[in-house]
């Protein structure tokens, strides 16, 4: 798609482009280089020298288990949050396309968790599930359950997962309510004259008919927690307890922060930078097809 | 549908509210939180209902700090996140609304190549590459200013997109008549096309407001200084002293202080603020 | 006032598309030119081209005796009426008649006699104070229009600006737009695709086809003797009635005129023209044997859609126009032949018109 009115004019577009030229180079294709360079340097602690050493830093990533176990650690969160996170908006989604009176009350009621930023959300949750002081950690200890995120993993896991899902669910029932909006009345209707109950014409019209919705919003989902959830993991256990929510993203902070591995840190990034560009592509392909309907 | 209908509202409502309930509630706790003193926060026995340390909390919180640790005040910390909240959202629509100008209403060589620098950006946050940014940051010394925070969260295309978009909307008539009305490119753009923008402008400030209030890694990064801080990295810092007791109350206040402003963005401005998500995901 | 001068004007677009393939006509002081054609024809874009808003390949466009081509349109002395009116949405009745003189830098008192005057011609005085989108259509056209008068040009470009209206309004304001230019005497070009728009409308008509202009004159002479086929059938409606004949037709048909030697040729005869009558007509008219298939009553006439018989297979028409065979009859009334009739309809000599067999020249009888 073209304008074909355009204005004349050799220095004035230029000169336009130039704030954003400016900004994007010195902001984001220098350090992205960088990124890419330093992972093929070793640095000293100071910084002050550094020599080329080709793929080393690769391959002591990849011959690092924590590395893989960050893998793991993403793939878990990711699939737990977007299933969630996606499900459970989905229900509460469809309840409120039930053209109920209450609906626009329902939605502002259901999106403002959108705004609260990742790293509060996080400490909400932690209060609220605090080993010690937290208001549901006596109910569960009550209910005979060893409560404790600082210790276990698989309960730390628990605990990013809900504050991540909590957060995302504004999100997602905000585009699947557009969606099930967006589909045509007339459609459902005639579903009911052919016979179909309300519970099958989910399952047969609706859900079908939502599907680029919520291919969409699987991407998006994904693109999330790679890279918002940072905040979450970092207020809520630091990666811990024993890297057992440590994703990538939170890998290359630590790994160039904490332990001051800058070259290591740099591949991760660089291995994250094709991940997002894989995923960001599948992203347009779809929307591309999309077009086309 | 005709079927059930009392039956199916009266569902629908009940999962609503469960929904609503869900994602009050740790809201809600936060708040109680808040209004009392830390001995009753800290037991694991908190009530559900209000205390009585309102004023005192919240008085120390934004003017005071953590006394313990000696932390920043949280008014000065709000302050530091509404500046690079607000320069973040400004920033991008003053650079991004000049550029998708260029791009969308005049021809010129290397504006395919132009525009293309400017989308790849969308492929990559900024977590991905915070070191290296980090130290451009630092030889440009730019720590610890706000044209440190704000300046590398503003390269990314999505508010050039966004115009984009909408001025491909615009009919090429009015460019015609403003042409034919004695208007050059610079009186279009301040006539024409800027009033036309108001909504689009306001939907993306309000997504940028958010995004930018929200910022957590890369402040957390780039302020040593406890005065630079932000609110959303301040919480944490609260709960970070490990020695002593944290105080709860005050890190709950904080929390609820974090929250109001771009939650209240989202409640007032719903219409803008849907657009503007909607938009800016296409 | 000004005179328009178009020079063998083409416009070649950058991917080899010739939109224009070379016109030249003139337009006197104050005439109203209307430019008709079908969709595609190139008659926007040579609108365009005088306003300046398409650039011009070769040839000249003079207007009040100077080249414009390398003007630019805010330049050229025009206003211009677009399709969608092309109002600022966000500007007020006022300012959007206001704005292109303010950016003349015009004093202000000026500015303001002209637009009142301008709304009170256009029954705007009460609506100065409204956005575009509180008005109506017609009262969005005549602010498109209002947009044009205050500037006091030398010429008035119209876009099809009537297409965007409902019938009844549209009738209305071409009366408007009629009056208002006889009164103000601006050289006006005027582009339509609505021949009978086209037809009440010029002073000059220009029908166009394929970037070029098939003929130029004034409406009702084009309609008498239309130079080609295409003017045939677009000018009037409905179309007028093709028929092609054989060489030997024609030399029976036109005994002892010498232009009809060619082999074949094409004959024409508008429906209006054809009467359905008991005998054969015998002063050198033809007379169609036809079987008739439908009717269509409009009140004061009445279409009478017939196929000729199978003897006369020999005789069909043009692709593209009527179906083979098929002629339209119109009869004033509403009395009309019963379905599966067989009817005689007739016409004199000096209503039939003689095309060469390709279509593209008329020849005279």
């Amino acid at each position: 798609m073209e304008k074909t009115a355009v204005f004349k004019g050799k220095f004035l577009p230029y000169l336009l482009l130039v704030p954003q030229l400016v900004i994007t180079l010195v902001f984001f294709y220098w350090p992205a280089s960088q990124a890419v360079w330093q992972s093929f340097l070793r640095e000293d602690a100071f910084g002050l020298n550094s020599e080329f050493i080709g793929l080393e830093n690769y391959q002591a990533l990849l011959a690092q288990p924590e590395y893989y176990k960050s893998m793991v650690t993403t793939l878990v969160f990711s699939s737990l949050v977007a299933a969630l996170s996606l499900s459970i908006a989905l229900l509460f989604a469809t309840q409120a396309d039930k053209n109920l009176k209450a609906a626009p009350t329902f939605k502002v009621m259901m999106i403002w968790p959108y705004a609260v930023a990742p790293a509060v959300a996080g400490v909400l949750w932690l209060f609220i599930f605090h080993p010690s002081l937290g208001t549901m950690a006596r109910p569960l200890r009550l209910m005979g359950f060893n409560w404790n995120p600082m210790l276990n993993g698989n309960h730390a896991m628990a605990l990013v997962v809900m504050a991540a899902v909590w957060k995302q669910i504004a999100y997602n029932f905000l585009f699947f309510l557009a969606g099930l909006q967006a589909i045509p009345r007339s459609v459902l209707e005639a579903g009911a004259i052919d016979g179909a109950g309300p519970y099958r014409r989910f399952w047969t019209i609706t859900f079908p008919l939502l599907s680029p919705t919520t291919f969409f919003l699987l991407v998006v989902n994904v693109v999330y927690v790679f890279f918002d959830t940072f905040g979450i993991i970092d207020a809520v256990t630091g990666g811990g307890p024993a890297g057992a929510t440590t994703t990538m993203v939170y890998k290359v902070y630590a790994d160039g922060r904490l332990g001051g591995d800058l070259g290591g840190s740099a591949a991760q990034s660089v291995i994250l930078m094709v991940i997002v560009i894989a995923l960001t592509a599948i992203q347009f392909r779809y929307v591309e097809r999309k077009v086309q309907y | 549908m005709v079927e059930h209908r009392r039956w199916n509202d009266i569902l629908a409502y009940a999962i609503l509210i469960l929904g609503v309930f869900i994602v009050v509630f740790p809201v809600y706790v936060a708040l109680i939180a808040s209004t009392h003193d830390a001995a009753t926060v800290v037991n694991g026995n908190m009530p559900m209902l209000p205390g009585s340390h309102t004023l005192e909390n919240y008085y120390r919180a934004i003017f005071v700090g953590g006394s313990r640790a000696s932390r920043e005040p949280v008014g000065h910390m709000l302050m530091n996140s509404f500046v690079m909240a607000m320069g973040i959202a400004l920033g991008k629509i003053v650079i991004s609304i000049l550029s998708a100008y260029a791009v969308v209403y005049f021809r010129f060589p290397f504006r395919q190549t132009a525009f293309w620098i400017i989308f790849v950006t969308l492929m990559l946050p900024v977590e991905v590459r915070i070191y290296p940014t980090y130290k451009v940051i630092a030889d440009l010394k730019m720590l610890d200013t706000y044209a440190g925070l704000i300046l590398p969260l503003i390269a990314s295309a999505t508010g050039t997109l966004l115009f984009r978009q909408f001025f491909m909307t615009i009919p090429d008539e009015l460019l015609e008549a403003s042409r034919i009305d004695g208007a050059g490119p610079f009186r279009f753009f301040k006539d024409t096309l800027l009033p036309l923008s108001v909504t689009t402008m306001a939907a993306l400030f309000v997504i940028q407001f958010i995004y930018g209030w929200n910022q957590y890694l890369w402040p957390l990064l780039i302020t040593t200084q406890e005065s630079m801080q932000t609110i959303v990295t301040g919480i944490k810092k609260m709960l970070t002293t490990t020695d002593e007791l944290a105080e709860w109350q005050l890190a709950m206040a904080t929390a609820i202080l974090a929250m109001l402003p771009p939650v209240a963005v989202v409640v007032f401005m719903q219409r803008l603020f849907v657009r503007g998500l909607v938009e800016t995901e296409k | 006032m000004a005179n328009v001068s178009l020079r063998n004007v083409r416009k070649t677009y950058p991917g080899g598309f010739e939109a224009i393939k070379g016109i030249d006509f003139e337009i006197g002081d104050g005439q109203f030119c209307v430019l008709v054609g079908p969709s595609g024809c190139g008659k926007s874009t040579l609108l365009r081209m005088v306003a300046g808003l398409e650039t011009v390949t070769s040839g000249e466009v003079d207007i009040g005796g100077r080249v414009v081509n390398e003007i630019e349109p805010a330049d050229r002395d025009i206003a211009m009426v677009f399709q969608n009116y092309a109002l600022y949405p966000h500007m007020s009745v006022y300012n959007n008649m206001a704005y292109g003189l303010r950016n003349r830098g015009m004093p202000k008192p000026e500015i303001d006699t002209r637009v009142r005057e301008a709304a009170q011609t256009l029954e705007l005085a009460g609506m100065l104070d409204r956005k575009p989108r509180q008005l109506s259509g017609g009262q969005r056209q005549r602010v498109a229009m209002g947009r044009a008068i205050v500037r006091q040009p030398k010429v008035f470009l119209f876009d099809e600006p009537l297409s965007n209206l409902d019938a009844k309004l549209r009738v209305a304001m071409r009366v408007e737009i009629r009056k208002l230019q006889r009164r103000l005497k601006t050289t006006s070009i005027y582009v339509t695709h609505d021949q009978l728009e086209a037809m009440t409308l010029a002073d000059i008509l220009v029908v166009m086809n394929g970037g070029q202009v098939e003929q130029i004159g004034s409406p009702l002479d084009i309609y008498r003797k239309p130079a080609t086929t295409f003017v045939a059938s677009f000018i009037g409606a409905p179309p007028m009635n093709l028929i092609r004949l054989s060489g030997d037709e024609i030399r029976a048909q036109f005994a002892g005129d010498s232009r009809s030697a060619a082999e074949t040729g094409i004959l024409g005869v508008r429906p209006e023209d054809l009467a359905i009558s008991s005998e054969a007509t015998a002063d050198g008219g033809i007379t169609l044997n036809l079987t008739v298939e439908a009717i269509e009553r409009v009140g004061a006439e009445t279409f009478v859609y017939g196929t000729r018989a199978r003897a006369e297979k020999a005789v069909s028409a043009t692709p593209g126009e009527l179906p083979e065979g098929e002629v339209i009859v119109r009869i004033p009334g509403q009395d009309a032949p019963a379905i599966g009739a067989s009817i005689r309809a007739t016409a004199p000599r000096d209503k039939l018109h003689l095309f060469s067999a390709d279509g593209r020249n008329r020849i005279d009888i």
